[in-house]
């Protein structure tokens, strides 16, 4: 079975459908990149997944032994986040919150996790400082490292590169993918970039009017796609 | 009288000891509901806390803690429960409630005023600037007060690390299987209880000082979650104690006094802050 099956799901705020009838599986190992215009319902799409929001009709199902509470998330930004003071490690810690249950101190086992992850992502050095004094890069390694103890699986990212600089987004790229090929965690993402997405990317799903679920090679050949580079200023 | 004969008067004892409790119980809360944008929520809910008690007054409660309690702790629960999806934003919400219930407050005491006491303005200031009737507490309020302030330290140190999962990030939380929802409700009922014992110390309008000063202060200087709760549970001790002590000696007014030590404390920490990062 696929980690992840959307069924017929329907979502949107209120009642009020935002996107209907979408359709797709996630496997084991895929990198997913979901791509559409601004308003489409990416972010919505992604909090229905995560179980934030009910879907109006349908359902998310999660298979291959994948439990809801082990999805890790890196969300958007917040204004809470801004001025939050909180250090590296405390934050990492954090995201072993959801596997706590009642209890209330972390574990050992929680702990090793967090440095393990810190060490990862190449933060150590910054694991005492505090978070709002970080650049917008090592902010997002940090909130990734979170993501990484709450689950082995499957990352959903939420415009991971939204603010970087080019150098830093190249990065942060690259380490996703590597998270993806090397250690084979389940990627899906929502991208504004489509020419990363097409690069990293070994599924594609287009949401809006029209929607697209598919191979990248089957993207590029279908009429929602071409239509979609085309005004974007790219050559499929 | 020096500072130890006060110390040996059994009132001062009893003040002491409450306001202390009470201060460090505010300010551990301080620290959440600052950084969710939720500083004038002392504001608004002890003046949820004041209609509360005009209508107890009217109907004539002799124990109007079983009115003012529960009314309290829904509004909390109204606030702050809907957490980050609220439809109506945390300042705006806290706004409403607060000048509603103040409103429909004052609006019931001028109507029918409790007792047929002429003294209405008097009343009203009490309740808002807290008088001085922490130095005269009867013993079972001192004791209500210790068991409350002992609950709600618990339930701070039980949920620490909830607590902080909840308000850096609600939505990761959810999303990662917390029960986001049940905590912001158990919050909100904690802070509900703490605001209520808080107006007996320095009234319902300074109440919002004890929440936002010693965790505004504390933020300045530490730079992790750990250090601000810590540091702004000592400040908010100390100045509490500091306040209680100069009011006994001068004949201030309590609540006033422990605010212009924290405004002091937030002064100085400031200062330290700026220099630190210079």
């Amino acid at each position: 079975m696929a980690l992840l099956a959307c069924n017929d799901l329907s979502l949107g705020y209120e009642g009020k459908p935002i996107l209907e009838h979408i359709d797709f599986e996630v496997n084991t190992g895929d990198y997913l990149c979901i791509v559409g215009e601004n308003g489409s319902g990416k972010s919505t799409l992604m909090k229905t997944i995560l179980g934030l929001i009910h879907p109006l009709k349908g359902k998310v199902q999660t298979g291959d032994g994948l439990r809801q509470n082990e999805i890790g998330y890196l969300p958007q930004q917040t204004v809470v986040q801004r001025d939050f003071p909180a250090s590296v490690y405390e934050i990492v810690l954090s995201g072993c919150q959801g596997r706590q249950g009642f209890r209330p101190f972390y574990s050992k086992a929680d702990k090793n996790l967090a440095w393990e992850n810190i060490r990862r992502m190449e933060i150590e050095k910054l694991a005492k400082r505090c978070y709002r004094e970080l650049s917008g890069g090592q902010q997002q390694r940090v909130l990734l490292a979170r993501a990484l103890c709450a689950t082995r699986k499957l990352l959903l990212l939420d415009e991971p590169v939204a603010g970087l600089d080019p150098k830093v987004t190249a990065e942060m790229y690259q380490l996703i993918a590597d998270l993806n090929r090397k250690d084979g965690i389940t990627v899906v993402m929502i991208s504004h970039d489509l020419e990363a997405a097409l690069r990293y990317a070994t599924h594609i799903l287009h949401i809006g009017a029209r929607i697209f679920c598919g191979r990248v090679e089957d993207y590029l050949k279908s009429e929602t796609g071409v239509r979609y580079l085309e005004r974007g200023g790219m050559n499929p | 009288m020096t500072l130890w004969d006060y110390l040996e008067l059994p009132y001062v004892q009893n003040a002491l000891l409450v306001g202390v409790l009470v201060a460090l119980c505010a300010s551990l809360l301080g620290v959440t509901l600052v950084l969710r944008r939720f500083s004038f929520i002392g504001d608004g809910l002890s003046h949820v806390a004041f209609g509360a008690m005009t209508i107890a007054a009217v109907v004539g409660l002799t124990n109007d803690m079983l009115l003012v309690m529960p009314v309290t702790i829904v509004c909390a629960v109204l606030l702050l429960a809907a957490g980050s999806n609220a439809k109506i934003k945390g300042d705006a919400s806290v706004a409403m409630i607060s000048v509603g219930a103040l409103a429909v407050g004052y609006l019931l005491m001028n109507r029918f005023p409790p007792n047929g006491k002429a003294n209405i303005s008097g009343d009203v200031c009490t309740t808002l600037f807290g008088g001085t009737s922490i130095l005269t507490l009867k013993p079972l309020e001192v004791w209500m007060s210790i068991g409350l302030s002992v609950v709600v330290v618990a339930f701070f140190v039980l949920f620490y690390h909830k607590i902080f999962a909840v308000t850096f990030d609600e939505n990761f939380a959810a999303a990662t299987g917390a029960k986001t929802r049940l905590y912001n409700l158990l919050i909100a009922v904690v802070i509900a209880v703490v605001i209520v014992l808080a107006m007996k110390l320095v009234g319902s309008l300074l109440i919002s000082a004890l929440v936002v000063f010693p965790a505004l202060s504390a933020m300045r200087v530490f730079k992790s979650f750990r250090g601000v709760s810590i540091c702004a549970a000592c400040i908010s001790v100390l100045c509490a104690a500091a306040g209680i002590l100069i009011a006994a000696d001068r004949g201030t007014p309590v609540g006033s006094t422990i605010v212009v030590a924290d405004i002091v404390v937030f002064g100085l920490f400031s200062l330290i802050g700026f220099v630190k990062s210079r």
